[in-house]
């Protein structure tokens, strides 16, 4: 016990020999805490270009919370009580606001080629993500259960009968489609989420091109100097 | 509401050149994004406490 103890507080760490010791090291050399948790931003953020990643978030947040509210109370209440009118109303215009965020995020991302610095996994499950997401609207149309959303599940039948898929992915089916829409999608889109925000801190925030080689250079600097230098 | 129902039920009206068929409230939106895509970049982003404190 007491050998083990001054190994830990004294001597140097010795290479982890099981999976979970080298995925402890791994998390600890690419994602250390003040990493993970930053209490501030670099100063290009200044710009509310940088917003639109975390009002999609946001959005997200509020079709998780309002869908599960949907979810418990079921299509009984949702048509036609006040209550379950708005809180069907604010699944359906927190989606909006999703994919209005989701596509001004996407179009800055694109034009500043947030690719740059090794972020290509991040800019890849940021846009696999928008196309789950695209994936799960489609399914969240089709189970509006009105006539809204019959009309739309038989131009979508036509569509995907003529790509070759409508034998297996029925979107006239509800069942099929209320659980890929609460559960299958909800939950892939979950992970690339958690995946795509993980990305970002470990590599940061992608600086705008111009800013790019003037970021590099005062990271440089300001590990040379010390911290009161600065 | 009697507005909103009508709103709500009715086609909306699409506006055509040539290939590309586009409804309006959906050309709204298209423009509403664009618009908003331009204003945050030009618009100042206003400055954060952490820009006028003094390091104690």
């Amino acid at each position: 016990m007491s050998t083990d103890t001054a190994r830990h507080e004294a001597a140097p760490a010795a290479p982890a020999t099981t999976w979970i010791g080298r995925l402890r090291d791994l998390l600890q050399r690419k994602l250390p805490y003040d990493k993970l948790l930053p209490e501030t931003q670099p100063a290009y953020m200044a710009s509310w270009i940088y917003v639109f990643g975390v009002l999609t978030l946001g959005a997200l947040g509020v079709i998780v919370a309002s869908g599960a509210v949907l979810a418990f109370r079921g299509p009984a209440w949702y048509h036609i009580s006040t209550t379950g009118l708005f809180f069907n109303s604010l699944h359906f215009w927190s989606v909006q606001l999703f994919f209005l965020f989701m596509v001004i995020h996407l179009a800055g991302k694109f034009w500043m080629a947030a690719w740059r610095g090794k972020r290509a996994k991040t800019w890849i499950t940021g846009v696999v993500a928008f196309v789950v997401a695209v994936g799960a609207a489609l399914t969240g149309y089709v189970v509006q259960t009105n006539f809204d959303s019959q009309w739309i599940a038989f131009e979508a039948k036509d569509g995907l009968n003529a790509v070759g898929i409508g034998s297996w992915f029925n979107v006239a089916d509800l069942g099929q489609n209320l659980l890929i829409h609460v559960f299958l999608l909800p939950a892939i889109l979950g992970v690339l989420v958690a995946i795509h925000l993980l990305l970002v801190r470990v590599h940061g925030i992608v600086p705008p091109i111009d800013a790019a080689e003037v970021v590099e250079r005062t990271t440089v600097q300001e590990k040379s100097q010390p911290e009161e230098a600065r | 509401m009697d507005l909103a129902l009508r709103l709500s039920s009715d086609a909306p009206h699409y506006l055509s050149w040539s290939w590309l068929s586009v409804s309006v409230p959906n050309l709204i939106v298209i423009g509403a994004m664009i618009a908003l895509f331009v204003i945050a970049i030009v618009l100042p982003f206003p400055k954060g406490r952490h820009d006028s404190r003094e390091d104690s």
